[in-house]
């Protein structure tokens, strides 16, 4: 019989406990090769970073405003950071959402019901709103609940030249607002991280109030579907998240609104929402806020600075407890 | 590996400074700074936990040389947290600063969860480990689970309405400590569903 020779030296047998253990140690490579892989991807912001992508957003007009009104003198903050650094939560949480995922949004043709306690209710298109209304500048301040603030040329209206065409009637205490409800054009909507559709309202007095703007544009063209194209709300001595965006439907009403920041967390959002830097928001202070754009602080004034303007508007209201 | 872990490490920081330096840092640099910082921080405490359960499941004894230069990085990070939210956040206010601490919560877990960070990171080296004893060092070391916990409520406590990127490393952390069950209460547990393991009381009935 012959003797098979193997070729195969004592040294080159893999080691017992290696061998044994095979199975665990490819498992351990693979597993550390994916976290690596993983990490290195999102050191690299390969899976997202904060500066939004390009994306093919709805485009946006020149504007012409006749005449420059009620404007702050101080200069606006960087266009781009005004229109990337915003809170759309249609769009998703994240600042840069509306920018992100804004592509299907189509601010025309776009359609605007009146209803409520009024004379005139009905559906109008954006030209029937904003045929008759000669447009304006106003350089606003505007301030946000989570502390940082901007400067923004707007362009519009006031919004007591529109709500007259409709003849509220003396039942109407209160407007109330509604951004439009459609996920398939606002793909944030697909999770109810707030109940949808956003509301906002306002007394009927603040609503009056000369500074109270239908804006239809800012820095000189319409406004990006980021800020609320076609039309939003801008009410500058309020927080932010009053100047309701995109509007789809104006309501009178008799009783106070339902708020959508209020009813979520009723006790950090008020229906009110004044800015007031002596009543704290529960988890962080209002005494100060930054400015957009900057690395430094800056106290917040009462009324975000309009105090001469509609501080009579609650004269003897207790502003801790209509917070 | 080590200096592979640490070059990795030293990338967010980086990559942060090369943003602060390209205006890329957003429009609230400050913001994002806080930010990304508390993030690597708890990433980091995630990781750290992460190396007995992998040494665990790989029988590789390497990922435990790794967990001291993980931990301490966290420490690193934690203290650049620290670092941006006193100086370029409050501005060294220090009554607001404290008003913070002691009126919100998120705040107070979070500056608890730092003052339980700092001794495990100064109890790090080998001279700490031997003048502790390695029985006392590991007791200490336990409080790394607590810091996890506090740095995931802290996250938890300060988002506004979207709830879904805290919870989503409350879930990591959770399945991380649940390897730290020891094997013999596992056992037991697994046991008594399986009716393998009899209660004292059955032993004894006739």
């Amino acid at each position: 019989m012959k003797k098979i020779r193997h070729s195969i030296r004592p040294s080159e047998i893999t080691d017992r406990a290696v061998y044994m253990n095979r199975r665990r140690f490819i498992a351990g490579m693979t597993a550390a090769g994916l976290t690596g892989t993983a990490s290195a991807f999102s050191f690299f912001g390969l899976f997202g970073d904060d500066e939004p992508t390009a994306v093919e957003l709805y485009p946006r007009r020149p504007l012409k405003a006749s005449r420059r009104a009620f404007s702050v003198d101080e200069s606006p903050t960087d266009e781009a950071d005004a229109i990337g650094y915003t809170n759309f939560y249609e769009f998703g949480t994240e600042k840069g959402d509306a920018q992100r995922y804004g592509e299907r949004f189509k601010p025309e043709p776009w359609r605007l019901t009146i209803d409520g306690e009024c004379e005139r209710p009905g559906d109008y298109t954006l030209e029937d709103i904003l045929k008759p209304h000669p447009l304006e500048e106003r350089i606003y301040r505007l301030r946000c609940v989570e502390t940082w603030s901007m400067v923004i040329p707007w362009v519009g209206f006031p919004l007591a030249d529109l709500l007259k065409r409709f003849a509220p009637t003396s039942r109407a205490k209160y407007v109330a607002f509604e951004t439009l409800y459609d996920p398939e054009q606002m793909p944030g909507q697909r999770r109810a991280v707030v109940e949808w559709p956003y509301r906002e309202g306002l007394r009927m007095d603040e609503a009056m109030h000369p500074l109270t703007l239908i804006a239809v544009g800012m820095y000189g063209e319409t406004l990006p579907v980021q800020n609320g194209a076609p039309l939003r709300l801008v009410v500058p001595w309020k927080y932010g998240f009053k100047s309701i965006k995109s509007i789809v439907r104006i309501h009178f009403s008799e009783k106070l609104p339902v708020t959508t920041w209020n009813q979520l967390q009723p006790d950090e959002y008020g229906f009110y929402a004044n800015v007031n830097p002596a009543v704290d928001h529960p988890r962080w202070s209002q005494a100060r806020e930054r400015p957009v754009g900057g690395w430094r602080r800056r106290d917040t004034l009462p009324f975000n600075g309009y105090a001469e303007e509609v501080a009579h508007l609650y004269h003897g209201m207790d502003l801790a407890k209509y917070f | 590996m080590k200096p592979l872990v640490f070059a990795a490490g030293m990338m967010p920081l980086s990559l942060l400074f090369w943003r602060a330096f390209n205006d890329t840092l957003g429009a609230n640099p400050v913001e994002s700074l806080i930010h990304e910082t508390g993030l690597w921080a708890l990433r980091l405490l995630l990781l750290t936990l992460a190396m007995t359960p992998l040494r665990r499941i790989t029988g590789w004894p390497g990922w435990i040389r790794l967990r001291r230069m993980l931990g301490l990085y966290c420490f690193f990070y934690a203290v650049l947290h620290l670092t941006v939210y006193l100086w370029l956040d409050q501005e060294l206010r220090l009554s607001a600063i404290i008003e913070d601490v002691i009126k919100r919560p998120y705040i107070t877990v979070g500056a608890a969860t730092f003052l339980m960070l700092t001794p495990l990171a100064a109890t790090s080296f080998n001279r700490a480990i031997r003048w502790l004893g390695g029985k006392r060092w590991k007791q200490l070391h336990r409080l790394v689970y607590l810091c996890g916990l506090g740095a995931v409520i802290h996250y938890l406590w300060l988002v506004k309405a979207d709830l879904a990127p805290p919870l989503m490393y409350l879930m990591i952390l959770l399945g991380l400590l649940a390897f730290r069950i020891p094997p013999s209460l596992l056992r037991r547990l697994r046991g008594y569903s399986t009716g393998k393991l009899e209660t004292k009381h059955e032993r004894y009935q006739t």
